[in-house]
């Protein structure tokens, strides 16, 4: 049953590549969740955090494990009173299909948000692909905004090519630069939007590697370093520097089980500590890096 | 006459514009006290005679009676219905005020008329609870200070508040005076272990209590507990965490309904006690250091200051889980507090170096990682600690090194603060003397006019140094403090 649902995960992702990995495990887990044959509460619980390790195994981000720990939170959030354990299921999948329905819309709003920030002229910078700064620019130009964006390459995948493709096709007018022109480039630039692969307890982010040497420089020129991530990439973790980051978000599941000395790979995140940021764009609202944790207690405590 | 005093001292009151919410109803106590006190002293001027029990009952009788006169006077007047006089009486020199339009008394020394005023609060408490004519002295500043910090109080530990107090016509409970004597030299330190001193005595005060006739026990033993407070507060300032532990007992008191009988009453105060020891100080303690092993990683260099019992417990508990890390102590003149850390981490078998703080930049390349302790936090985000702690968050953050504060959420405090001079504690001067090859530089400085020594006790470090808090909720920022403030008066 393991395989059958890494299957339908991986079919998920490949038939829509507009939508987030952690959409797309809910998604997932929520087929699992009403396949599933267990004939207890508790034995439903542990099948399901089995297969929230699985698909983390498979796609080793952030967000799979944030989304599949909140999805887990969610549907169990109220005490189940009914004694027939199918009426539970049920409730649980409705549940589950709320809130997917719910995070299917946050990026709609995280992007209604921050667009009325880019202003008239302005120039943007932006590290690496992300679906949900795309969305942000493209609220942004739909506005009849002018503006120039400057995306870095972002080895070693070069994801900014195919960002700088996707903005294009969008008529936006867009500069390929390389990931060590960052410091050069940034006293031309206005802004910098980037998005984010998990959103820690202190207000920091994880996202690819080379966005905390991005933020520092923008720290050194005062230019305003925000940050858009949906809700559901909010991840119980505190991170003190960048070696306190758990191996299995740095490293591709797959890197982890053959390589034999860490410290020749590569990371392919990094962590930008929340005193860089200025605002994060969430679909809870605009918060601060302070708010952030305040918003997490909320949601888990 | 009589009338005349009472109305010098009303308009006195306006004239100072000090505007109090309870105004009205407080100064009708007010006047009935005095009265009593001002025939009372009349009477007799020393501090030894007792009262005959069939004029206390008279007295209390009359009291009443202008009680309850005045009540029915201010009913026409915008003051609700007065509450018993516990509600109106506040909690002496408490800093935790939330309406604070006065600045406490133990801040304002170096007015004259403040003083004065708290020496007859002192006395005024005194007779409120029984009725014998004692004072509780009040203790003489030593000492020249240092014109910042001339607000605060600074006393010798040569002169303990007990010996001025004569032991058979006390007042205070014996395990408070021993309580408060113990505070005043020095024998009980530490937030932690004053906290809990502090409910084991009072454990002990309710033990002994028995509710006088025609009196409720909930108002008359949050009475009692009054001029105790006071006589703590006199041999040594009370801590955040004392304060709320004090909020919490009175809180619980006053809750007790009326036709409770006293043997259950006290069992349940008692086993309240139980309770919030274990929860706040033990139990916090397992939940904050299960976190916070989790910080510690294999081959980490630790650097702790001072000497906090939740820190050295932390510590302890990572070594039995077979972590490898070593410890660097740094320690400060005058209190040495750090030995005592190093002397429980190497009898556990933990790699210990030891310096002093002034070799702090020196060592701080080598470290990892910054554990401290805190007295308090305040609600802006500020940590409140022994003294030297900003300036080893300030090193640390100059180097990078990540600092990491452990705190139980009962040390969380609402004021706030945002310099170490507005609300601090001067310990005795006479401990900055030293005496190094037989010779002892400072033994004369009273008489060096233009000379002054300063021993603080505590600092405060603002939110930027401080990259984590560890409590028993969890790990949060530092700016994160209000909001368990929030939830915890929610809770309640």
């Amino acid at each position: 049953i393991d395989n059958l649902l890494v299957e339908y995960f991986r079919r998920q992702m490949s038939q829509d590549p507009d939508m987030a990995s952690a959409v797309a495990a809910i998604r997932s887990l929520l087929e699992f969740l009403k396949r599933d044959q267990s004939e207890t509460l508790q034995g439903l619980r542990e099948n399901l955090t089995h297969a929230i390790e699985r698909l983390e195994e498979t796609d080793s981000s952030v967000a799979v494990s944030s989304g599949g720990e909140l999805f887990l939170r969610f549907i169990s959030l109220t005490s189940l009173e009914h004694s027939d354990l199918s009426q539970c299921k049920n409730v649980m999948v409705e549940r589950g299909e709320l809130f997917l329905k719910k995070i299917s819309l946050s990026r709609g709003k995280v992007a209604k948000l921050c667009h009325t920030f880019i202003k008239d002229g302005a120039k943007i910078l932006t590290h690496s692909s992300s679906r949900v700064v795309l969305k942000v620019l493209e609220n942004a130009a739909a506005d009849k905004k002018r503006f120039t964006v400057y995306v870095t390459e972002s080895q070693p995948d070069s994801a900014g090519q195919q960002m700088a493709d996707k903005l294009r096709r969008l008529n936006i007018p867009v500069i390929v630069v390389l990931d060590a022109a960052v410091g050069y480039i940034m006293e031309k630039v206005d802004l910098v939007i980037v998005g984010a692969e998990g959103v820690v307890e202190s207000g920091g982010i994880f996202n690819k590697i080379g966005t905390y040497q991005m933020a520092v420089c923008s720290k050194a020129h005062n230019k305003p370093f925000y940050v858009v991530a949906e809700s559901f990439k909010f991840v119980r973790l505190y991170p003190l520097n960048q070696e306190d980051v758990p191996h299995r978000f740095k490293y591709k599941a797959d890197t982890l089980k053959t390589a034999e000395d860490l410290n020749h790979e590569h990371p392919m995140i990094d962590y930008t500590p929340p005193s860089l940021i200025t605002l994060l764009f969430t679909d809870l609202g605009v918060l601060t890096p302070s708010a952030v944790s305040d918003e997490l207690i909320k949601l888990y405590l | 006459t009589k009338e005349e005093k009472q109305r010098l001292r009303k308009e006195k009151k306006h004239k100072k514009g000090k505007k109090e919410d309870k105004g009205p109803t407080e100064k009708g106590t007010d006047k009935e006290k005095k009265a009593v006190s001002s025939s009372a002293l009349q009477q007799s001027p020393s501090s030894t005679v007792d009262k005959p029990s069939k004029s206390k009952a008279e007295l209390k009788a009359e009291r009443r009676a202008r009680q309850d006169a005045e009540r029915a006077s201010k009913q026409g007047k915008k003051e609700p219905g007065s509450q018993a006089s516990s509600s109106k009486s506040k909690a002496p020199a408490s800093e935790l005020q939330p309406v604070v339009k006065r600045l406490p008394e133990h801040i304002q020394v170096d007015d004259p008329a403040m003083v004065k005023k708290l020496a007859k609060k002192l006395e005024r408490q005194l007779l409120q609870s029984l009725f014998i004519f004692l004072q509780i002295p009040l203790r003489s500043d030593y000492g020249f200070k240092v014109s910042l910090f001339s607000h605060l109080h600074q006393y010798s530990r040569k002169a303990p508040l007990t010996q001025q107090i004569s032991i058979p016509a006390t007042v205070i409970h014996p395990s408070i005076v021993r309580l408060g004597l113990q505070y005043s030299q020095g024998i009980v330190a530490g937030s932690n272990a004053r906290s809990v001193a502090l409910l084991h005595a009072f454990k002990q005060v309710i033990q002994d209590y028995s509710t006088p006739p025609n009196e409720e026990l909930s108002r008359d033993l949050v009475n009692k507990l009054k001029p105790y407070i006071s006589f703590l507060n006199q041999c040594r300032p009370l801590s955040a965490s004392m304060g709320n532990a004090i909020k919490y007992i009175k809180k619980e008191i006053s809750n007790i309904p009326s036709q409770c009988k006293e043997e259950e009453a006290k069992k349940k105060l008692l086993s309240c006690i139980d309770n919030y020891v274990n929860e706040k100080i033990t139990l916090a303690a397992k939940a904050i250091s299960e976190c916070a092993i989790k910080k510690i990683c294999d081959g980490d260099v630790i650097l702790v200051y001072g000497c906090s019992s939740l820190v050295n417990h932390i510590l302890c508990d990572a070594f039995e889980k077979q972590r490898k890390f070593r410890v660097i102590v740094v320690d400060s003149r005058p209190r040495l507090e750090g030995r005592e850390a190093l002397r429980r981490l190497v009898k556990r078998g933990i790699r210990c170096t030891y310096v002093l703080i002034s070799a702090l930049s020196y060592i701080l390349p080598e470290v990892s990682k910054v554990f401290l302790g805190a007295h308090a936090l305040l609600a802006n985000g500020y940590v409140m600690s022994r003294v030297g702690t900003s300036q080893i968050a300030l090193v640390a953050k100059a180097y990078n090194v990540p600092v990491l504060v452990c705190c139980e959420t009962y040390k969380f405090c609402e004021r706030v603060q945002t310099d170490s001079f507005v609300s601090n504690e001067l310990d005795d001067p006479d401990d900055l003397i030293v005496t190094r090859r037989g010779k002892t530089q400072l033994e004369a400085w009273l008489s060096i006019q233009s000379l002054r020594l300063l021993n603080l006790v505590y600092d405060v470090t603002p939110p930027d140094f401080v990259d984590l808090v560890i409590t028993e909720l969890g790990m949060i920022p530092c700016t994160s403090v209000p909001v368990v403030l929030r939830v915890k008066s929610v809770d309640q």
